[in-house]
């Protein structure tokens, strides 16, 4: 009996030990791997073809900016749309609404987080970009402002779900205070119950904006993929191309170990730092209210 | 403590271990009795098409096992030269010097058409322009005409579409087209050209955008769009891509797409070879969205 014990602590304290290690572990193993086949590039192609502004990989121009203009402009738009919505909402969801709505509300928002994009992609290849076009008379819907509004759908549930949580767990004293002083209802949320849960909307708002930046599918088929500088000042109601795009639309075919092949892992690195830095700006907002509640605390 | 990594770095080292086993006894397993292999490489426009005869052609003969992969016309034409495949595909037909080199290495390449390859240009149905040449479509593509009444349409600017650069549809356009089949030519598309990744994405914008100008193979053009006549010159003649006008070469977007053999095949190859001229396999043609060598 006792030594079977022993035995069975044997196998699962490790196990569970690496299991909760094998995140870092592959997380380490991924950027290896992108470092390996990301790095030759600097070797093969020369500084001046990478920052140049055109990218057609058939002919060896391998420009970046356009692509990484690309993505921001996407990405911007997206953040611009979804960050007023996702946290009016969720202070709809958490502050304001009846209990009845409030339990209707969030398991709906968060069904619209698992439609897959490839379905978004479809909606928005079919009715979003004609609409557009039409709306705000452009020569093609096929523009960054559909991705925009198409991956806005993707980040606001995120956004949403993760602000309310936030917003849920001030202590109902703050609010019972700020309303004994004679505040009124939006007074509280705005002065008090928003200030209050800033580190979780703010987490909210940088995972909302990472899952962005690394969408692929439904922005693949409605930016239109023209590797153009995003630099004019219509540029959001332009077609762009993404890094994602890119990868999406070229890996499929590319030979194995040529230049080509390696520039889009280097994109891929590129993509890697970048949602990698939204994160630690996460997580790092996290932090700085942990100790500052508890040098309240204490 | 460290008795506990050891038996669980123990426990994963034989888990890899028989995966591997495993791996290693499927593959044995597979190559039985007396199947005999066709080995086929070549251009990557044919290597979907050369696929399902591939797998079609087993269906009908389970003795035979074709296997097929790309890499391009170059690849495979180098390959029958080198002698380890048996049919090489290709989107062109050889070159003098590979030609010369096959002489040399005791290879004497036989020419097959095997499918013929078009590109319709399309536009939306609202449209009003009929017809263009191909130095006009250059000119579009490379963006030296950027609205419609350049070439007497409406005054609408023109939206280029194209499919994505890994397409072989992608790269013949380029080279015989935008560069007008000029080797030395280096014109590129104009880089505000939307790639779209499918067909579909083609037909859909095409469909819904009256400043749409695309392309696609034959056998991919739907009824939603409206196809334009296209004319080697300014004095035309103007002509309609189909499966006629393309095996009468009057329609200047074409090209025929090959396969080549070492010397006068034999035995299975021949019959391989053979069965791909039958209307059976012209079918899988026009399902792929090629021209048949025959009309049905």
């Amino acid at each position: 009996m006792k030594s079977s014990i022993k035995w069975t602590e044997l196998i699962i304290t490790p196990l569970v030990r690496i299991s909760g290690y094998s995140a870092i572990i592959f997380v380490l193993l991924i950027f290896y791997f992108l470092l390996r086949e990301g790095l030759p590039t600097i070797g093969q192609v020369s500084f001046t073809n990478l920052i140049s502004t055109r990218w057609y990989p058939i002919e060896n121009y391998f420009g970046l900016l356009p692509l990484l203009g690309g993505s921001l402009i996407v990405t911007l738009g997206a953040a611009l749309i979804a960050v007023p919505i996702g946290i009016c909402t969720a202070v709809y969801i958490a502050e304001v609404a009846p209990r009845s709505a409030r339990e209707v509300l969030k398991p709906i928002v968060e069904v619209l987080g698992g439609i897959p994009s490839v379905v978004l992609g479809f909606l928005g290849i079919l009715l979003l970009a004609p609409y557009i076009r039409r709306f705000l008379d452009l020569p093609t819907g096929l523009s960054a402002i559909a991705g925009s509004i198409l991956l806005s759908a993707v980040a606001i549930p995120t956004i949403v779900s993760v602000a309310e949580d936030a917003l849920d767990s001030v202590p109902r004293s703050y609010r019972d205070a700020a309303l004994a002083l004679g505040a009124t209802q939006w007074q509280t949320i705005w002065r008090v119950t928003l200030p209050a849960a800033r580190s979780g909307v703010l987490t909210g708002v940088m995972l909302g904006i990472g899952r962005v930046i690394g969408e692929t599918m439904a922005v693949m088929m409605v930016t239109g993929n023209a590797a153009v500088m995003p630099i004019k000042w219509n540029s959001l109601f332009l077609p762009v191309r993404t890094m994602t795009a890119t990868i999406a639309a070229e890996m499929g075919e590319v030979a194995n170990n040529s230049t080509h092949y390696h520039v889009l892992f280097f994109i891929g690195l590129v993509l890697f730092i970048i949602s990698l830095g939204i994160n630690i700006a996460a997580s790092a907002t996290m932090f700085i209210q942990r100790k500052r509640s508890e040098r309240i605390l204490s | 403590m460290k008795r506990a990594w050891f038996i669980t770095a123990a426990l994963i080292l034989f888990l890899l271990s028989s995966c591997r086993q495993g791996a290693d006894s499927t593959k044995s397993g597979s190559s039985n009795s007396q199947t005999q292999a066709i080995v086929n490489k070549g251009s990557d426009t044919l290597v979907n098409l050369a696929l399902a005869w591939a797998e079609k052609y087993h269906k009908l003969d389970p003795n035979i096992d074709i296997s097929v992969t790309g890499g391009g016309s170059g690849t495979g034409i180098a390959a029958l030269i080198n002698k380890t495949v048996d049919i090489a595909n290709a989107s062109r037909q050889i070159k003098p010097e590979e030609l010369q080199q096959a002489k040399t290495n005791g290879v004497n390449p036989m020419e097959y058409i095997v499918a013929r390859d078009a590109i319709a240009i399309v536009v939306n149905t609202s449209n009003s322009v009929n017809h263009l040449t191909i130095q006009q479509l250059s000119d579009i593509y490379s963006g030296k005409i950027n609205n419609w009444k350049q070439v007497g349409g409406e005054d609408r600017i023109i939206v280029r579409l194209s499919r994505e650069t890994n397409s072989g549809t992608h790269v013949f356009f380029l080279e015989n087209v935008i560069r007008l089949g000029d080797s030395k030519n280096k014109t590129l598309f104009s880089s505000d050209t939307l790639l779209l990744p499918s067909s579909e994405g083609i037909t859909a914008e095409t469909r819904d955008n009256p400043n749409a100008i695309g392309y696609d193979g034959l056998g991919y053009v739907t009824p939603e769009v409206k196809v334009v006549a296209v004319g080697r010159s300014d004095s035309g003649p103007f002509v309609m891509p189909s499966a006629d006008s393309v095996n009468n070469r009057q329609y200047p977007i074409a090209r025929d797409l090959y396969m080549y053999t070492d010397g006068q095949p034999t035995g299975r190859i021949l019959e391989y070879i053979n069965w791909i001229q039958t209307q059976e396999a012209q079918n899988i043609v026009t399902q792929l969205g090629f021209v048949p060598i025959k009309s049905p």
